[in-house]
């Protein structure tokens, strides 16, 4: 699997300190890890979120190890605050970050992110693999690249990359040097005015040696042998497509694959598209390829016609089949039609037919969200957050008015709080509460609004396939010891199995004038099979 | 080929084991799985791919060659990637939706228009009633695949296939299982 090659080639690469919080279609980096890193003499951690995951990785690539910090798309947006810095100052220990996009949001919330923009944003470069094998070898030239140009790198793959399955050849795996030691280098650390604005000039002057290394990497191919006028440019997924459609119509075209999203090797580009009269743009999301390669075109072929978002949608994820049909009409090729070919096309329509996930039997969940719905009257405004329990606003709860993003079931409850007379019950879990509940508590304390918030403990990050959080085990810290420490008074902790407990409490805190606090504690019902054996 | 159901029915065990086949006889392979929140009893489905060189890991719309559909009515969802020649091999087993329902009548109706090769098997019933239990269902499917000729792979290859995947402690049963649907 995809996520698996990455594990394989941080360990040939000879990684020694890796942090992550997970997140799908990342989560088995993370997993693997905890299960292998004693044995490989490797130090992992689950970190409190995507932020702090950076900024572990940061201290270590600091005092000189080999770094991987791994997260999903929205985990980037909230470890944004240190990377632009840590582009400024550059690494020590070279550092890979993965950063795992779902397109198509098959498991992900709030948006379709492309973080392939990042790029222009903070200057990292970003490659992308388009299968395991090309995971492996681009992780290993991850640590290669941050290794030679003091900078880290970000490999960015997609769901259909890191959970695509297929044969990958090993090499050797390097003994991690895990001796760390920081020596002092305050003109590269502290990232301060005015130095900053000479650490952009070098972060600038990296970039355009890069992108020489970039003009001449392999894994920026082409194949040009192809004698034909048009041709295609392609990364990631969407150049698997690309050759399977080819395959299957039969046609000869030259493509280049990019490797390297940034920088690019523009230099490559434009002897590519030279002598060609049309280009198609294969890439997932939205067309950022093809903007630099219209870009491009206008110094090196501006009678070239450059074809892609017009043919290929910018949401939902790239098909095989969205791909052989572009392909097919920029070529002029028929495409071959089976006569008995389901769809809107063929002879009739499908039905819609969805089985819509919902709570496992005897998730804890399930009498939370029967009982708030029984006793919060009818104005209450629900806040959902990120996790298993997003599921309560399908059917048959239907029960969220908004949600979005982690943590901000608290932070928009205080606002519309504020707002309004309106009374707002707010759900979170509890990898959610740790990963950024609590300064929205905070603010709710600092700010005096009166949100009840539901602390939905089940004692796990359950929804990514129970990773540790700072609440469990023995020693773990308790919620309630950071509720009462913000000073919130109203606080009851109860067992969802008791629902009269749990009607009670909402009923007695509902109408409070200061914040109030429950924390719903039962353990996930799957982890509680799985400790059964 | 495409593995399709609900979560949490063993999707991956099978998908694993088909792979590791193919892998057996030397074919080159290539499959696509999803994780999250979709496992959570929703509808799933898994990609498989083989053959003498694969570079995609999705079937492509109208093309592939087996649905096998561990869910009765997830079969519907199979015919987008069908043609009149794919073979449909469905459990005959059905779990509530929550949304619209179809009836077993009005499944094999809707796959009826497309392709004559659609085989519905009780496969837990038949399974719980020689076993004892129905968590083999779908490795009971697959030997059915297999010796019906649906699937291009030799039995010999999936069995040595199961050994390498299905824990010791389970795998008698599996492979009670997967030869039975050959008897």
């Amino acid at each position: 699997m995809g996520n698996e090659a990455i594990v394989r080639g941080a360990l040939e690469a000879g990684v020694a300190f890796v942090s992550t919080y997970p997140g799908t279609p990342s989560s088995e980096i993370g997993n693997i890890f905890y299960r292998i890193s004693k044995e490989a003499g490797v130090y992992f951690e689950f970190s409190t979120n995507e932020k702090v995951a950076l900024e572990a990785g940061i201290g270590a690539s600091f005092s000189n190890l080999k770094t991987l910090v791994a997260m999903k798309s929205f985990g980037l947006n909230v470890a944004l605050d240190s990377l632009l810095p840590l582009a400024y100052a550059g690494t020590k220990g070279p550092m890979v970050i993965i950063v795992a996009d779902d397109p198509n949001c098959w498991s992900s919330a709030q948006s379709e992110e492309n973080s392939r923009a990042f790029a222009y944003l903070s200057h990292v470069p970003i490659l992308e693999p388009s299968d395991p094998q090309e995971c492996k070898d681009f992780t290993k030239l991850g640590f290669k690249i941050s290794e030679n140009f003091k900078i880290p790198v970000i490999i960015r793959t997609t769901t259909r990359v890191a959970h695509q399955s297929s044969l990958v050849t090993f090499e050797n795996i390097l003994k991690p040097e895990n001796k760390g030691e920081f020596i002092r280098d305050k003109k590269r650390f502290v990232t301060m005015p005015p130095q900053v604005l000479e650490m952009k000039e070098e972060l600038l002057e990296k970039i355009e040696k890069i992108k020489e290394f970039s003009e001449k990497s392999e894994i920026n191919s082409e194949d040009s042998s192809k004698k034909s006028k048009i041709g295609i440019i392609t990364s990631g997924i969407s150049y698997l497509y690309v050759m399977e459609a080819l395959k299957e119509l039969g046609l000869e075209l030259p493509v280049l694959k990019l490797g390297f999203f940034y920088p690019l090797p523009e230099e490559k580009i434009k002897v590519f598209i030279k002598s060609l009269k049309k280009i198609l743009v294969v890439e997932e999301l939205e067309p950022y390829l093809e903007n630099e390669v219209e870009r491009l075109a206008k110094k090196s072929n501006c009678k070239l016609e450059v074809i892609g978002k017009k043919l290929l949608s910018q949401t939902g994820e790239m098909k095989p089949e969205f791909v052989s049909s572009a392909i097919a009409r920029v070529s002029g090729k028929k495409v071959q039609i089976s006569d008995f070919y389901a769809g809107t096309e063929g002879k009739f329509l499908i039905p819609k037919m969805k089985h819509l996930a919902r709570f496992c039997p005897g998730c804890p969940y399930w009498s939370v969200f029967t009982t708030v719905k029984k006793v919060a009257p009818e104005s209450t405004v629900f806040g959902g957050d990120i996790g298993c329990y997003m599921l309560g606003s399908v059917s048959p709860h239907n029960l969220y008015d908004y949600l979005f993003s982690m943590g901000s079931s608290i932070g928009i409850a205080h606002g519309v709080n504020k707002s309004t007379k309106s009374k707002v019950i707010a759900f979170i879990g509890d990898s959610t509460f740790f990963h950024a509940g609590i300064p929205a508590l905070i603010n709710t304390v600092f700010n005096k609004s009166n949100p009840l918030i539901i602390v939905l403990d089940n004692q796990t990050t359950a929804m990514t396939g129970h990773q540790l959080n700072p609440g469990m085990g023995e020693n773990g810290i308790k919620i309630e010891d950071i509720v009462s420490a913000c000073g919130i008074k109203n606080l009851k902790i109860i067992d969802p199995v008791d629902v009269k407990e749990l009607e009670d409490g909402i009923k007695e805190f509902l109408p409070k004038e200061e914040v109030s606090v429950i924390i719903s504690r039962h353990l996930c019902a799957l982890l509680a099979k799985k400790q059964q054996g | 080929m495409i593995i399709n159901g609900v979560g949490g029915q063993g999707l991956i065990t099978l998908l694993k084991i088909i792979s590791e086949a193919a892998l057996i006889e030397g074919k080159d392979v290539r499959t696509s799985e999803l994780h999250g929140l979709s496992q959570r009893g929703g509808s799933v489905e898994v990609y498989i791919r083989f053959g003498k060189k694969i570079w995609s890991p999705l079937v492509e719309k109208g093309k592939a060659g087996l649905i096998l559909s561990l869910e009765m009515q997830e079969s519907i969802n199979g015919l987008y990637f069908s043609s009149k020649d794919t073979v449909f091999l469905i459990n005959k087993y059905q779990t509530p939706t929550f949304l619209k329902d179809f009836s077993e009548k009005e499944v094999l109706d809707n796959i009826k228009k497309l392709s004559q090769k659609a085989y519905l098997v009780p496969a837990g019933e038949i399974c719980q009633k020689e076993f004892g239990t129905d968590v083999v269902a779908g490795i009971y499917l697959l030997g059915y695949a297999v010796f019906k000729g649906f699937m291009p792979l030799k039995s010999a290859s999936l069995l040595s296939a199961i050994k390498n995947i299905v824990p010791e402690k389970f795998l008698e049963l599996n492979e009670k299982a997967f030869n039975l649907a050959g008897k």
